[in-house]
């Protein structure tokens, strides 16, 4: 019994990271029609630059929520640039775009190897949120628990932007029909480089959120891109729902899959996505793309 | 005015470059005289890196200290990143023997990467001093060209699995790894001398190499009085740190890797306690560890691990066995030979030796991990509280009987009912 609460509430607490880590991967797919291979490495960086605020910036430790902000924001600057000014020169050219933001990819790879070097990094838990929570006689931490109500607060933020707001408007109607957006005067490229940069600020929220459970390493942004691949494509690319609700298909695939059959972990994590390509290709909550 | 290079400008440029080449750097005359060629397979790209970067820095420590010099012949040191897979190992393998003409290798890191070079060792009859753990190439399928001075995958955790029957008073222990040779090695290394003193292995799990979240199997560790967990790369830091999140408080054992030194200034205060073997021990007080352990700060600033310690070692074999050669590497059967006859009483690890398959004979370190004693500026510290001497790769059990048996596999030895 308490196994399997333990693997329940985790699995939401898994999916609440991946929806961090893929919600803006989905709306740059949605957008640019293109998979940001360089979103691993945005959410490595986040985790990077985050560890490094929260331990020390000229002598003074900054507090792991204003650490997480400011990491969001250098890396969102960080993504902004790269649409700017590259991505934005080949314009549709998807497969060039893919092949660059595989290229960054490895170049952040190796600048964060050069910077921060091999040794892995450990991230303390806020303190606020140490310890843990006992349900009967299963266990659970504290942060963990936290996380969903991060996501939670992430995911009403940007449903209230996507929906509600007037960029959110433009976005959508970029997401649709590019080519019609552009007649009635929205400035696509613009949101381009807006949602890039969200994106990526996203990303790197995520990479620093998961730093006090994952710690940060070289290899992490490998070991996460492919997550957010299979939760994008089980959801649907540019919706937001479909990135919800794929986190946490992918959050209890991953639980069980690796708990009870782990020597099928990846084939149960990898088949749904190959079942949605098959048989839906546009996700369970994607529309169908022009 | 125009400057047009034409295509004879060029080739003229060229031959007077070619010929002042050769004018400055003329060939040695004496073979003899010519540098010493020390090449290193090791990985400085992706996410073995860590190690790999300390391999590189034990190498050099050696270097600086000696000033460039083995058995009195002046060191070129030639360094290739293989990226940490076979194919790099096998690319770069090929440049330092026939491009670079090295004397010895030394590397890889990993066994995969082993196992894929080990045929072209073989054919190039090429001295290899390697630090990847691989067992069957000192056991059941030697390489004769192969010479290990750090420990194969088990060497260390068999030991450990006597101190956690014996010392800990540990029954019935789960063990966790990852799914890949290393792994299945060191615990099977384990289990087997962990049952052989009356414990019990009641459950294993195998987390693939990739594992961001270890919950789903920390979920699955109960009806036990211990874990043995043997992580390598980073995964032991967050291992630790999850299992202390969901607060389990079995008493946790590991090998070398899962409790590298190393990894001190990057385990938080979860990992308390952590009980590891090793074959290298920062907390060891003896001239070469002294000399080794303060050229690593001075160069680097930072701590050595068992990664940049066995480079060392392995630097310290071949300058003793081209000492004994006054300098001659030529022969290359004959340079294998006197590496392997080698004694060393001063190295950072204590005492070595070779058995006939190429694999060392030396000391294995349980440790424990805690705060007392912490130096060089570091928070934890793995504090040496027994050492076992003269452990070979076959434990207690005569050559003939450990060979016997098959190699260690996900499936050998098999669960017990108990």
């Amino acid at each position: 019994m308490t196994f399997w609460v333990l693997l329940a509430v985790n699995s939401i607490t898994f999916g609440g990271l991946l929806f961090l880590l893929s919600a803006g991967f989905s709306l740059i797919f949605g957008l640019m029609r293109i998979p940001n291979l360089t979103h691993g490495s945005l959410f490595m960086l986040g985790a990077y630059v985050g560890a490094t605020l929260i331990v020390s910036v000229l002598n003074t430790s900054i507090d792991f929520w204003l650490a997480a902000i400011l990491s969001a924001l250098i890396v969102a600057i960080f993504g902004a640039l790269i649409e700017r000014l590259l991505l934005r020169r080949l314009p549709g050219e998807p497969l060039a775009q893919v092949l660059v933001t595989l290229g960054i990819s490895f170049m952040v790879a190796d600048f964060c190897l050069m910077v921060w070097g091999g040794d892995p990094i450990s991230v303390a838990t806020p303190s606020s949120l140490v310890g843990f929570v006992r349900y009967g006689v299963a266990v659970f931490p504290l942060y963990r628990l936290a996380i969903i109500g991060i996501a939670a607060v992430v995911a009403l933020a940007l449903w209230l932007l996507l929906e509600r707001t007037r960029l959110g408007a433009m976005i959508r109607a970029g997401v649709d029909d590019p080519d019609m957006a552009r007649v009635v005067g929205i400035r696509v490229s613009q949101i381009f480089t807006i949602v890039f940069g969200l994106g990526a600020a996203l990303a790197g929220f995520a990479g620093i959120i998961g730093g006090p459970i994952l710690s940060v390493y070289p290899g992490l942004d490998q070991d996460m891109l492919p997550l957010a691949l299979v939760v994008v494509i089980l959801g649907g690319t540019g919706s937001l729902l479909g990135s919800f609700v794929g986190s946490l298909i992918v959050g209890f695939l991953y639980n069980f899959g690796q708990a009870l059959l782990p020597e099928l972990a990846y084939f149960i994590l990898f088949l749904p996505m190959l079942l949605v390509l098959v048989l839906r290709p546009q996700g369970l909550f994607g529309r169908q793309l022009p | 005015m125009s400057h047009k290079i034409t295509r004879r400008k060029v080739l003229a440029g060229t031959a007077a470059g070619a010929a002042l080449a050769t004018f400055k750097f003329p060939a040695p005359a004496v073979a003899q005289k010519a540098p010493f060629k020390l090449g290193l397979l090791t990985v400085k790209t992706g996410p073995l890196a860590e190690g790999g970067i300390q391999m590189e820095q034990g190498v050099i420590t050696f270097l600086k200290e000696k000033n460039y010099m083995m058995g009195g012949r002046k060191v070129d040191f030639v360094s290739a990143d293989t990226g940490g897979n076979p194919a790099g190992a096998k690319t770069k393998v090929q440049e330092l023997v026939e491009r670079d003409k090295v004397d010895v290798v030394l590397g890889p890191l990993a066994s995969f990467e082993l196992y894929a070079i080990s045929d072209y060792i073989i054919q190039h009859k090429m001295p290899t001093l390697s630090l990847a753990a691989a067992q069957d190439l000192t056991q059941r399928k030697p390489n004769p060209y192969l010479l290990r001075a750090s420990a194969t995958s088990s060497q260390a955790m068999q030991p450990m699995g006597h101190y956690a029957a014996t010392e800990m008073k540990l029954k019935r222990v789960v063990t966790v790894v990852e799914d890949f040779a290393f792994g299945y090695e060191q615990m099977g290394g384990f289990q087997a001398a962990f049952e052989k003193d009356g414990g019990c292995v009641t459950k294993k799990l195998w987390p693939p190499i990739v594992t961001p979240d270890y919950t789903p199997y920390l979920a699955q560790i109960s009806d036990c009085d211990g874990v043995c967990q043997g992580f390598a790369g980073s995964n032991p830091l967050r291992f630790m740190k999850q299992y202390h999140s969901f607060g389990l408080k079995f008493p946790v054992c590991t090998g070398e890797t899962g409790g590298d030194d190393a990894l001190l200034k990057s385990f938080g205060d979860d990992a308390i306690g952590l009980v590891s073997a090793c074959p290298y021990t920062l907390d060891l007080e003896n001239d070469a560890n002294k000399r080794f352990v303060n050229g690593m700060m001075k160069n680097y600033n930072t701590v050595p691990g068992f990664y940049a310690a066995g480079l060392y070692v392995n630097c310290q074999v071949v300058d003793a066995g081209l000492k004994a050669l006054g300098g001659d590497a030529s022969n290359k059967e004959k340079f294998l030979a006197t590496m392997k006859g080698l004694s060393i009483k001063d190295t950072p690890r204590g005492p070595i030796k070779f058995d006939h398959l190429g694999n060392v004979v030396g000391n294995i370190f349980i440790r424990k991990l805690g705060k007392e004693g912490a130096k060089y500026g570091l928070k934890l510290w793995n504090k040496t509280v027994k050492t076992y001497e003269n452990v070979s790769q076959f434990w207690v059990w005569p050559e003939k009987e450990y060979l016997a048996e098959p190699v260690y596999t996900r499936s050998y030895p098999p669960l017990k009912k108990c």
